[in-house]
């Protein structure tokens, strides 16, 4: 399924995507907020769930060319976080939902549906 | 390739990592080897910006090796052997909020390339040279 087919069905806020909200997520999911960690090990075309909003977040998910990012916890993002991920074509989703709540309720669509 | 990467400056860092992947997918470069120099080198810019004022790195691409030196001319490191150490980190607060300085970048930069040197003198600077085999090639 799309990105944009998870955030309409579990109600994540669209923060940026364009064409990217059509990519195709494999289902895998990866959870943490330590960017030395997740560049190592969040998975290709997978959704990383995190608190991080900032520019880093963004360098990270072209890294590791993740399917999207979702800011959860009501993170706040700011403009520049937007306006670079737009630029690099990584799709940013938002929650006031906690970490492990969102990461379930995305692998319960994905995975076992 | 030749990159120059500015001090002080988190939210440029990560472009040079970006443009030798993104050049290294152009010439179908095999992945596992494009996201093993992509991570190895995020980390040596993020540590030239924590801790140096920036620096050069310049990159050689082979059909089967792919070859990074990072050289900066900042205070270079006291103990190599414990900064090697995952875990040991002498980032500022400021840079843990952003998520990095958990003592991960040396140690990651090891684990994810074939060969690496590092070469420290106090006042100086700091080399460090990492190779990343295409084993595949």
């Amino acid at each position: 399924m799309t990105v944009e087919q998870i955030a309409q069905k579990l109600d994540l806020r669209i923060v940026c995507g364009g064409d990217s909200l059509q990519r195709e997520v494999n289902g895998r999911l990866y959870c943490c907020d330590l960017l030395s960690i997740v560049m190592g090990r969040a998975p290709a075309d997978g959704v990383w769930v995190t608190v991080m909003a900032n520019l880093n977040t963004v360098a990270v998910a072209v890294l590791c060319d993740l399917a999207c990012v979702v800011v959860a916890e009501g993170m706040a993002i700011d403009e520049t976080v937007t306006a670079r991920a737009e630029q690099q074509g990584v799709v940013l989703l938002a929650t006031e939902k906690p970490v492990y709540e969102t990461a379930r309720a995305i692998d319960r669509y994905c995975n076992e549906a | 390739m030749h990159y120059v990467v500015p001090p002080d400056d988190f939210t440029r860092a990560g472009e040079a990592s970006s443009a030798v992947k993104k050049t290294l997918k152009q010439i179908g470069m095999n992945p596992d080897v494009i996201r093993r120099v992509a991570i190895a080198m995020y980390e040596g810019e993020i540590n030239m910006v924590i801790h140096a004022h920036g620096g050069e790195i310049t990159v050689d691409v082979a059909p089967d090796r792919v070859d990074m030196v990072l050289a900066d001319e900042g205070p270079g490191i006291a103990d190599i052997e414990r900064a090697m150490q995952a875990g040991y980190s002498t980032a500022p607060e400021e840079v843990r909020n952003l998520g990095f300085g958990a003592g991960m970048g040396l140690p990651n930069m090891k684990k994810y390339t074939d060969e690496m040197t590092v070469e420290s003198t106090l006042g100086v600077g700091t080399t460090v040279r990492m190779s990343v085999f295409n084993h595949a090639g």
